[in-house]
C-alpha cells in the first residue's frame, strides 16, 4: 500500500490560515490503512483545527468528508455539488489523490495534509516498512523476494557493501541490510547460485529517470 | 457510602476504557471541557484484557495533540481504580479538579457561545 504521514498540525494551520470555511477530504484506501487519512484521522484533524482557531478566537467551519477514493474520478465527483461553497479543499489522500482531485477541479484551492512516504506494508499495528521503488522492472526473482532497490539504502545491485555488520545496515541501527537478507533467504531456499550472477547496470528510464510514467490497456479504454 | 465529588464533573459511561477514542477526547476539549480524565480499572484486570492498557496509550497520544494545540497536557489524565474503591473514585475527582483548577480554564471555553461542561470523564 501507499504509506503516509499526517504534516503537523502547526503547517496545516498555516496552510489553512487564509480560509474559514474548508472541505477537509479523507481517503478509504491506503492512507486509510495506514491510519493518516481516514476517515477517523479526518474527524481527528478537524476537531484539532476548530480548538485551534477557537483558542485565537477564530472560527472554521469544517466539512468532513472521506471518499471511497481519490484516485478515480467516479468518486472524486462526488464533491462537485458543493465543492464551490468552501473556500479550499484540505485533502488527506496520498499525494496521487491530491493531485487528482486537484486535477479534477483546477479552479479550487488544494491543500495537502498528508507527506506521502512510500510503498509498504503493515509488520505489525501501527508499524509500517517499506518494500518497493516502482522502479519498473521487477527483479525481486533474483534475490529471494527482498528488494535491494527499496531495502538497501544504496539501492545496491550487487551487495553487500562494506558497511554491512552483522545483518545490519550502517546508516541506521535498528534497519536490516537487505543484502544480508537477500542472502540469507537465497541460502534458506538453497538458490545461493543466484547470489553468484552478476545484476546488470539497472535501466533506470521505466523509473523515475523516463519522466512521469503511464500505463495503457487499450482493450480496457472506452474513449478510444 | 454517600461519598461526595466535585459537582461539575460530567461522567461519560463506556462499556470498557478500550472504547475511548482520541476523537472522543478530543471533541470534549472542542466542546469547552477543561479537562478530561479516563478512569480504568486496574491494569491486568480488564475484563477484554488489553482495554485499559490501550486507554493509556490514547490517553498519551492525546496529551501530545493537546501540546501541539498549546494546550497542558495535564488537562488530560487516565488513572485506574476498581469499581470496589469508592474512595479513590472521589480521591481522583478532587484530584484532578484541584489540577484543572490550578491550570485554569481552558483557552477554548473563553471562545464557546454557551455554557458548556467543565469536565467530561470516561
Ligand atoms: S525491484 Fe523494483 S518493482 Fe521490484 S520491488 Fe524493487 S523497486 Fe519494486
Ligand atoms: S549495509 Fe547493506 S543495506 Fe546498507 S547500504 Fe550496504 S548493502 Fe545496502
Amino acid at each position: 500500500m501507499i504509506v503516509g504521514n499526517r504534516k503537523s498540525l502547526e503547517e496545516i494551520l498555516e496552510l489553512v490560515k487564509p480560509y474559514k470555511k474548508i472541505l477537509l477530504l479523507g481517503c478509504r484506501e491506503c492512507i486509510t490503512v495506514c491510519a493518516a487519512g481516514g476517515e477517523r484521522e479526518v474527524g481527528v484533524l478537524a476537531s484539532e483545527l476548530k480548538i485551534a482557531r477557537k483558542k485565537d478566537g477564530e472560527e472554521i467551519e469544517i466539512k468532513e468528508f472521506t471518499l471511497e477514493r481519490q484516485c478515480d474520478v467516479e468518486y472524486i465527483e462526488q464533491i462537485k455539488p458543493f465543492i464551490d461553497e468552501y473556500e479550499a479543499v484540505v485533502s488527506m489522500a496520498c499525494g496521487a489523490g491530491i493531485n487528482y482531485t486537484a486535477d479534477c477541479f483546477p479552479k479550487n484551492i488544494v491543500l495537502p495534509a498528508i507527506n506521502t512516504t512510500f510503498l509498504g506494508v503493515t509488520l505489525e499495528q501501527g508499524v509500517w516498512s517499506e518494500r518497493c521503488q516502482g522502479c519498473g522492472e521487477c527483479i525481486l526473482h533474483l534475490t529471494g523476494g527482498v528488494c535491494p532497490v527499496a531495502r538497501c539504502a544504496k539501492s545496491l545491485f550487487n551487495g553487500p557493501c562494506g558497511g554491512s555488520a552483522k545483518g545490519v545496515c550502517e546508516v541506521d541501527k535498528d534497519t536490516d541490510c537487505a543484502w544480508q537478507l537477500i542472502v540469507d533467504r537465497l541460502k534458506a531456499q538453497g538458490k545461493l547460485e543466484n547470489y553468484e550472477k552478476i545484476i546488470e547496470i539497472k535501466d533506470w528510464s521505466t523509473s523515475r529517470d523516463g519522466g512521469p510514467r503511464r500505463r495503457i490497456r487499450e482493450d480496457l479504454r472506452i474513449t478510444s | 457510602m454517600r461519598l461526595s465529588y466535585p459537582t461539575n464533573i460530567k461522567v461519560v459511561k463506556v462499556p470498557c476504557t478500550g472504547r475511548v477514542d482520541v476523537l472522543t477526547m478530543l471533541k470534549a476539549f472542542e466542546a469547552g471541557a477543561d479537562g478530561i480524565y479516563v478512569a480504568g480499572c486496574l491494569e491486568g484486570e480488564c475484563h477484554f484484557l488489553k482495554g485499559n492498557l490501550r486507554a493509556r496509550k490514547r490517553v498519551n497520544y492525546l496529551k501530545t495533540l493537546l501540546a501541539e494545540l498549546g494546550i497542558e497536557p495535564e488537562r488530560a489524565a487516565i488513572y485506574n481504580l476498581s469499581s470496589a474503591q469508592g474512595q479513590r473514585f472521589a480521591q481522583i475527582a478532587e484530584e484532578m479538579t484541584g489540577i484543572v483548577r490550578a491550570l485554569g480554564p481552558s483557552p477554548i471555553r473563553k471562545h464557546n457561545a454557551e455554557e458548556t461542561p467543565a469536565g467530561a470523564q470516561a
